[in-house]
């Protein structure tokens, strides 16, 4: 029993190590974000000093020069966007396509798994192309595309529990007068509301952090997202200033570590949810 | 009741499926068709057969990036999944603190793969300056740094995948294991891995099409130095298209390519897997 007790120290210890060091790049980006620009690539894994520690210099540097917090601003704006028209849309279309049965809703369920497997690369051109003529390249218009884009996983997932719910359900609710859209959204909406935080977690983290398609699809001089300003800073200017990227960087972890830590419950079980269904 | 859904079915089906056809239908059957055609822009397009396949399959720097991005699919597939399997393990365990460990350690994960870069870029070329070199220098350097960054990212995830595989077997059979004098190896062997099948088939998938597909983390990471060297392939694919003016039919022709080899390897690796899966 003592033999058992100590071999689980043991185990703690080598984890609390192992999970510092998985936690140190983090951490020494935000170190460098204390520091004189000039001393990032020089001594990258040096504590400030006195002699190089400017405090918070990089951060307004980055959110005045950069317009980093108008990129936040945008970032969050398209996530919850198109997660919320996502959630809507793509439940009610997979709950109709499940009821119904008939070769059209069936051509569409196998689309939608068909677009799961499909490069982006494969489609990238031509939809910023067409994206450009429906004039859908501002943040408005993204969030049909990103409806477009992320249906396939949506449905998916909709659909494989939708199977799940007892018919008999929605039929008492008809029977008692209830039109269809009436019963979606009072009897198989509640009932869903699992699938629906699987759902959101998951493409809540594709669209924060996307970066191709919305550098190809925005107005990339009236709209940014943070990564698209991120790799402006880094890409587009002959002079770059290391401090204001690690300022950057930070501001980009922050929200989503909040949010991990907010609703890490959620994001956990989504994963392992989607997994499942995928 | 199906009849009634069946009036309603443009309410609920209309809005995704237009936005379906823009987003994929529609841009997916052009870029077939345009992997075909001569064009810089969609209107000037003119039919030229196969030669943009020609093109590519001659493109010397294509070629070497397949083999480039199949080695790093294949190393970065083995890495993560068996240190992510060895973390559930561990982390299935009774044991002070596991819950904080799989939070720090699916942590990474949630970053953005263009902010994964450049923190590592930070890393790797504070360390690198030590021995008077830089990930731009060598090829063989980005890809480590690549396994290395993509291993931080999604050991966690798939770490998750492997833990509630491993919750789902029931306690009876590693009971029943036990009792026939089976020891931990054995067991590990005999029983856990046949049981986790599923997961594994799953997370495979994942990596491996997650490899191929890479593109953020190497667009911030390498960008492709030295000259072209450490170029995956739909990195590759982007700077045919942005970087080559008269050369947007061979990249439609090489995404395709991509494509295809994205859904054959899926596919393979599926079968491999599946026929290994046992019956719960």
């Amino acid at each position: 029993m003592r033999n058992k007790k100590t071999l689980s120290w043991i185990g703690t210890i080598f984890f609390t190590i192992l999970g510092l060091i998985y936690i140190a790049p983090i951490i020494i980006v935000l170190l460098n974000s204390f520091k004189k620009k000039s001393f990032i690539n020089l001594e990258p894994f040096k504590l400030p000093s006195a002699k190089n520690f400017i405090g918070l210099d990089n951060y307004t540097t980055a959110l005045d020069q950069y317009g980093l917090l108008k990129a936040v601003g945008w970032t969050v704006f398209i996530t919850v966007g198109s997660v919320i028209v996502i959630l809507i849309c793509t439940s009610m279309c997979a709950w109709a396509i499940t009821r119904v049965k008939n070769k059209f809703t069936n051509a569409f369920y196998l689309l939608c798994v068909f677009s799961m497997v499909v490069p982006f690369q494969m489609v990238m051109f031509t939809l910023s192309l067409i994206a450009d003529r429906l004039k859908l390249n501002t943040p408005w218009g993204i969030i049909i595309i990103y409806l477009g884009f992320g249906a396939g996983l949506a449905v998916f997932m909709f659909c494989g529990f939708v199977k799940s719910i007892p018919i008999e359900i929605e039929e008492a609710a008809m029977i008692d007068g209830c039109n269809p859209v009436r019963t979606f959204f009072s009897v198989v909406l509640p009932i869903m509301q699992p699938t629906y935080i699987s759902v959101g977690i998951l493409e809540t983290m594709w669209i924060w952090n996307d970066f191709l398609l919305p550098y190809l699809v925005l107005d990339i001089n009236k709209y940014k997202t943070i990564s698209i300003a991120i790799q402006y800073m880094k890409g587009s200017y002959g002079r770059v200033d290391m401090g204001a990227i690690m300022a950057a960087l930070i501001m980009a972890v922050i929200p989503v570590i909040i949010f991990y830590l907010a609703c890490q419950k959620y994001i956990i079980e989504g994963v392992a949810a989607g997994a499942v269904k995928g | 009741m199906e009849k009634a859904i069946k009036r309603y079915l443009p309410i609920f089906v209309l809005p995704t499926l237009a936005a379906f056809i823009i987003g994929f239908i529609a841009p997916f059957i052009m870029g077939v068709g345009l992997s075909f055609c001569e064009f810089t822009t969609v209107k000037d397009a003119k039919f030229v057969g196969i030669s943009n396949y020609v093109k590519a399959f001659q493109d010397t720097i294509f070629r070497h990036s397949f083999w480039y991005t199949a080695l790093f699919a294949i190393v970065s597939l083995i890495v993560i999944n068996v240190c992510a399997f060895a973390l559930a393990l561990a982390l299935t365990r009774k044991m002070r603190g596991t819950n904080i460990f799989r939070t720090i350690f699916f942590m990474p994960n949630l970053i953005g793969g263009i902010v994964l870069g450049y923190i590592w870029q930070l890393i790797f070329n504070g360390i690198l300056a030590k021995y008077s070199t830089a990930l731009a220098l060598n090829q063989w350097l980005g890809f480590w740094g690549l396994i290395i960054l993509v291993s931080w990212q999604q050991i966690g995830y798939m770490m998750i995948i492997y833990i509630a595989g491993l919750q789902s077997i029931p306690g009876e059979v590693m009971e029943a294991a036990q009792i026939d004098g089976a020891n931990s190896w054995q067991r590990l062997w005999k029983v856990t891995i046949p049981m986790m099948m599923p997961s594994i088939t799953i997370c495979t998938f994942l990596s491996i099409t997650n490899g191929f597909k890479l593109f953020d983390q190497n667009l911030s990471l390498t960008a492709g130095e030295p000259s072209k060297l450490s170029e995956m392939m739909a990195l590759n694919i982007y700077n045919t298209f942005y970087g080559r003016s008269g050369w947007e039919g061979v990249g439609q022709a090489k995404a395709v390519i991509f494509f295809v080899i994205v859904v054959a390897i899926g596919l393979i690796q599926l079968r491999a897997t599946r026929s290994k899966e046992v019956q719960q």
